[in-house]
């Protein structure tokens, strides 16, 4: 039988508070272990929750940049049930009034436009970490807990089991992670948890409308883990499907070292967390003119960015997609493409050399020490033809390690081309003599030995050579 | 009458007129404690130390400025906070096994403000364990007497408090009421509580029962003291999102002796088979007198009063429940150490760790809250909860103030009811309400019984006004004498 993938994806996304959910301790991490906390995040006897603003607003901007409805009033639950990183007995998040309803958001996977639908985006707070190994004894005799994390800004985001396949998951993955990065609402590290994944997948036959037994998938910290897990899931499903069996509702982990899933013990679905609206914090009321606020201040948001390079820069696709999908990428190419004027350079070199500098992390853009003029100032060098391509790579290289301008690094390494007609003159009469039956070869026919000249002779220029006005004195003389 | 016996005011006027320092009044406190205090058993902790050091400091301040006694009143009065209050560095037990060796590293909103006032503080004050119970016979430290007679319990949760405020262990106390805690036992001990509107004093620092009806107030001799008392306590509090920002009166600006045309309710539901005759009568004549103060006494309806006892023990164990979870063995309080695995180690430390009344009330919590009995008991307590209220909204059209019973029975004896848990939850029936109302109750002595023991009648006000509430009571004070009498120990 054929069967189709049905899949929904709930992502919980750290918020870039300042401050907790609840407290005013601060959410940075890396610090020793519990010492970012106090009373209320520790869940002491006697601590209230006050909500913090600064995470509602970043709720109803992510509600707004995918186009759900800002609920008015929305009611913070308790979650309730025991774990030790759960110093209160119970997680408050939102259960039947979350914040945000009903949104979209538009993907392309296989060259196919689709919209995905979001079912809800809660706010809630996250837990703490369980340690079995002590940070510095190295002692595995007991369990710790740190509370660094616990209490810090979540968003639950939920979507409606609208995708058919891994691709089009990992399209909805990367396109939700560039809205909550545009937006400055997480920072999308998959593989720090800032931002994490947990997959529903079922099958059911074809043209069958009922749903069948979903699967959850926890723990896949990158997109080809979230595709990886999946492919394996779907041909793990049909196989018990095919084999007459029944899927069992369960939460799997995916195991990327052994590449599969494995099952949780199925306690989890045992869970009644006795949901009940917090009795300690009132109805969260969001007034219109706030949502209008947010509203306005919003950035233009990836899908929008695309058609604007495609338009305004008349950039292929392909090219405004990839420059779209970060927000300090688009921003270095825009900055670069106002100083010179011929865009799709300026998005060859950005998308080939700057990215790979940055080893496509966009995290570091902010940092790097080749800006935006840098490209623009080498791409005119190469332009007027002081700079060939090769050595405008190196010289961009040297300005990304060392800050300093393109055109410094140039003249202290005398890398500036060669094209007056005089040097180049010499540089091919050398290799012709040095050469004799590489030339007596290339005359009796062998064209292909061209090449070899041109190498010689670059070789002997450090590369500064115009390879243009090379090619043309090369076959005057030869 | 020793320094002991008397009240906040009184005390002030003396340690104005540089008669009394606060030194000698916490010394007569401590040793009325040594003397009477092995009867009693009020205290869980006492602070002797701290309260030398606190009343010296007051005496300093006196010294320096005996005018700010009026803005002041609480400089140098040594009072007693129930064991729920979190107190820096002072073991808090909440009268629990599982907190036995609890010392919080902060103090709680209304403990600080006591503090920054001046307040000596005595000691931390025996309750019902996690304020659950109406006998305060629910504590692991031990059974509260009550001062008028050992032989009966001072009512509860806030028994410890009142029996020491009514036995001069100190002179003031805090409480904390959640369905009738501090008028209850106010009221079996012949002194004044007032449990405020919900969200007029923070709870932050307050060991939580149930989160949503929790509220803090003073157990006092008189209503001046009350109102000295609740002044200092309320406020807003921007660490309890559910306290709310309006101003506060000053409370004892408001105790003038005239209620000349107020209408006071009487609701009907409240005078019911099973209010003891004594107290009855105690009532009625409450009623004469207020009449005879000129004010005009209506009758009223609160039909849905027979729903209080069940949707409270409801609500309030829901809450319970999930507030409870966190003593849990892992971070603090108690734990069990014969296991090394999770859930015995939950399951262990718990069960040595919290009282019978404290898990039956856990349990009932659990049910209620559980998947496919939500709808049936917590949904439907909370529509219970909303007729309950508008019962008061609608009464409050037609009077100022209602004027009811506080427990059916003066004091029972101790042991009475311990084995009959829906009896003793019926001693809060006429207290329970306005918790789930959310309205400002107070108890205030209005007789004896043959036998001497004390009876108390409620007044409870629309939401943020006490002063009405309080008012009412003070002219009521003014024509009686019953707050001025002391048990003999």
């Amino acid at each position: 039988m054929e069967y189709e993938t049905v899949i929904g994806l709930e992502v919980h996304a750290q918020l870039l508070t300042k401050t907790k959910l609840f407290c005013a301790c601060p959410t940075e991490f890396g610090r020793k272990p519990n010492v970012s906390t106090c009373p209320v995040c520790l869940g002491l006897p006697g601590t209230l929750p006050v909500l913090n603003r600064q995470a509602v607003e970043f709720a109803i901007r992510a509600g707004l940049a995918t186009d759900c409805k800002i609920a008015e009033k929305s009611v913070f639950a308790r979650k309730n049930y025991f774990y030790p990183d759960l110093p209160k007995g119970y997680q408050i998040s939102q259960y039947e009034l979350p914040i945000c309803l009903k949104g979209h958001l538009d993907i392309e996977a296989d060259g196919v436009k689709k919209r995905i639908g979001l079912t809800r985006i809660h706010m809630e707070e996250d837990a703490g970490k369980l340690v079995h190994e002590h940070p510095e004894t190295r002692a595995k005799d007991a369990s710790w807990v740190d509370f660094n994390r616990g209490g810090t800004p979540l968003l639950e985001i939920v979507s409606e089991p609208e995708m058919r396949g891994p691709q089009e998951a990992v399209a909805y993955l990367k396109k939700l992670r560039a809205i909550l990065v545009y937006t400055e609402i997480c920072d999308g590290n998959m593989e720090e948890g800032s931002l994490r994944c947990d997959a529903n997948v079922s099958l059911r036959p074809i043209g069958q409308e009922k749903f069948g037994t979903k699967v959850e998938l926890k723990n896949m910290n990158s997109f080809k883990n979230v595709e990886k897990a999946i492919l394996y899931e779907i041909d793990r499903q049909t196989a018990v499907l095919e084999d007459g069996g029944k899927i069992i509702q369960e939460t799997r982990l995916w195991d990327a070292d052994r590449g599969e899933t494995q099952s949780m013990r199925g306690k989890e679905e045992a869970h009644d967390y006795r949901y009940f609206p917090d009795p300690d914090l009132l109805p969260l009321v969001v007034e219109g003119a706030w949502i209008e606020r947010v509203r306005k201040e919003l950035p233009e948001l990836p899908d929008a960015k695309k058609e604007r390079f495609m338009a305004q820069y008349r950039l292929p696709a392909y090219d405004a997609e990839v420059l779209a999908s970060s927000r300090g990428l688009a921003d270095f190419f825009e900055v670069c493409a106002a100083e010179f004027a011929q865009p799709k350079k300026v998005a060859n070199w950005v998308m080939n050399e700057f990215l790979r500098m940055i080893k496509n992390d966009e995290r570091l853009i902010p940092a790097s020490r080749l800006k935006p003029k840098h490209l623009a100032e080498a791409l005119r060098m190469v332009e007027e033809g002081t700079l060939s391509g090769s050595a405008a790579k190196n010289v961009l290289q040297k300005v990304f390690d060392t800050g300093e301008t393109p055109k410094a690094i140039v003249e202290k390494e005398g890398l500036a081309q060669i094209s007056d007609e005089g040097s180049i003159e010499k540089a091919v009469e050398d290799v012709i003599a040095a050469n004799p039956k590489e030339v007596e070869r290339y005359k009796a026919g062998n064209d292909k030995l061209l090449g070899f000249f041109v190498g010689q002779i670059m070789k002997n220029t450090g590369g500064r050579a115009n390879p243009a006005k090379v090619n043309e004195l090369l076959k005057k003389k030869l | 009458m020793q320094l002991y016996d008397l009240t906040i005011h009184e005390l002030g006027d003396l340690l104005r007129q540089k008669k009394a320092s606060s030194r000698e009044i916490t010394e007569s406190v401590f040793r009325r404690i040594r003397a009477v205090e092995p009867r009693i058993r009020s205290y869980v902790t006492l602070t002797e130390e701290l309260a030398l050091q606190q009343a010296k400091r007051a005496d300093e301040k006196i010294a320096k400025d005996v005018g700010a006694i009026h803005e002041l009143p609480l400089r140098g009065i040594p009072i007693g906070i129930k064991d729920n209050f979190l107190t820096e560095g002072i073991k808090t037990t909440c009268s629990s096994k599982i907190l036995h060796n609890y010392i919080p590293p902060y103090n709680g909103t209304a403990v600080k403000r006591l503090i920054d006032e001046g307040a000596v503080v005595v000691g931390k004050l025996n309750m019902d364990e996690f304020a659950m119970g109406s006998s305060n016979e629910n504590s692991a430290i031990g059974v509260v007497r009550n001062p008028w007679d050992l032989e009966r319990i001072p009512g509860g949760s806030s028994g410890g408090s009142a029996a020491a405020v009514a036995a001069g262990e100190c002179i003031a106390a805090t409480g904390t009421d959640t369905g009738g805690s501090i008028r209850l036992p106010a009221a079996l001990t012949n002194l004044v509580g007032v449990k405020p509107t919900y969200g007029r004093v923070s709870r932050y620092g307050i060991v939580a029962f149930a989160s949503s009806l929790d509220q803090v107030g003073p157990i006092a001799k008189d209503v001046t003291d009350a109102a000295i008392l609740l002044k200092a306590l309320a406020g807003h509090d921007p660490r309890d999102s559910t306290s709310l920002n309006v101003p506060v009166p000053d409370y004892t600006k408001t105790l003038v002796p005239d209620i000349k045309g107020w209408k006071i309710g009487i609701p009907k539901e409240y005078f019911i088979e099973g209010l003891d005759i004594e107290v009855k009568k105690a009532i009625d004549a409450a009623i004469g007198t207020v009449k005879r103060l000129g004010a005009e006494c209506v009758e009223v309806t609160l039909p849905h009063t027979d729903y209080g006892v069940p949707t409270y023990y409801i609500l309030a164990t829901a809450e319970a429940s999930s507030n409870l979870a966190r003593y849990d063995g892992i971070r603090y309080g108690h734990r069990n150490r014969s296991v090394r695995e999770l859930i015995p180690l939950y399951e262990k430390s718990r069960s040595d760790g919290f009282g019978a009344e404290v898990k039956r009330r856990i349990m009932l919590g659990t049910y209620v809250l559980s998947a496919g009995y939500y709808d049936a008991y917590y949904l439907r307590g909370q529509k219970a909860r909303t007729l309950i209220r508008r019962d008061f909204e609608k009464a409050f059209e037609r009077c100022d103030v209602i004027l009811t019973p506080v427990s059916p029975t003066p004091a029972w004896k101790i042991g009475e009811k311990i084995d009959d848990p829906l009896k003793m939850y019926l001693s809060d029936i006429f207290t329970i309400n306005v918790n789930l109302a959310g309205l400002p109750g107070m108890s205030l002595p209005c007789g004896f019984t043959e036998g001497g023991l004390p009876i108390g009648m409620q007044l409870i006000a629309k939401h943020f006004e006490e002063e009405k509430m309080l008012r009412v009571a003070y002219a009521y004070e003014q024509a009686t004498e019953w707050h001025k009498r002391r048990p003999k120990l």
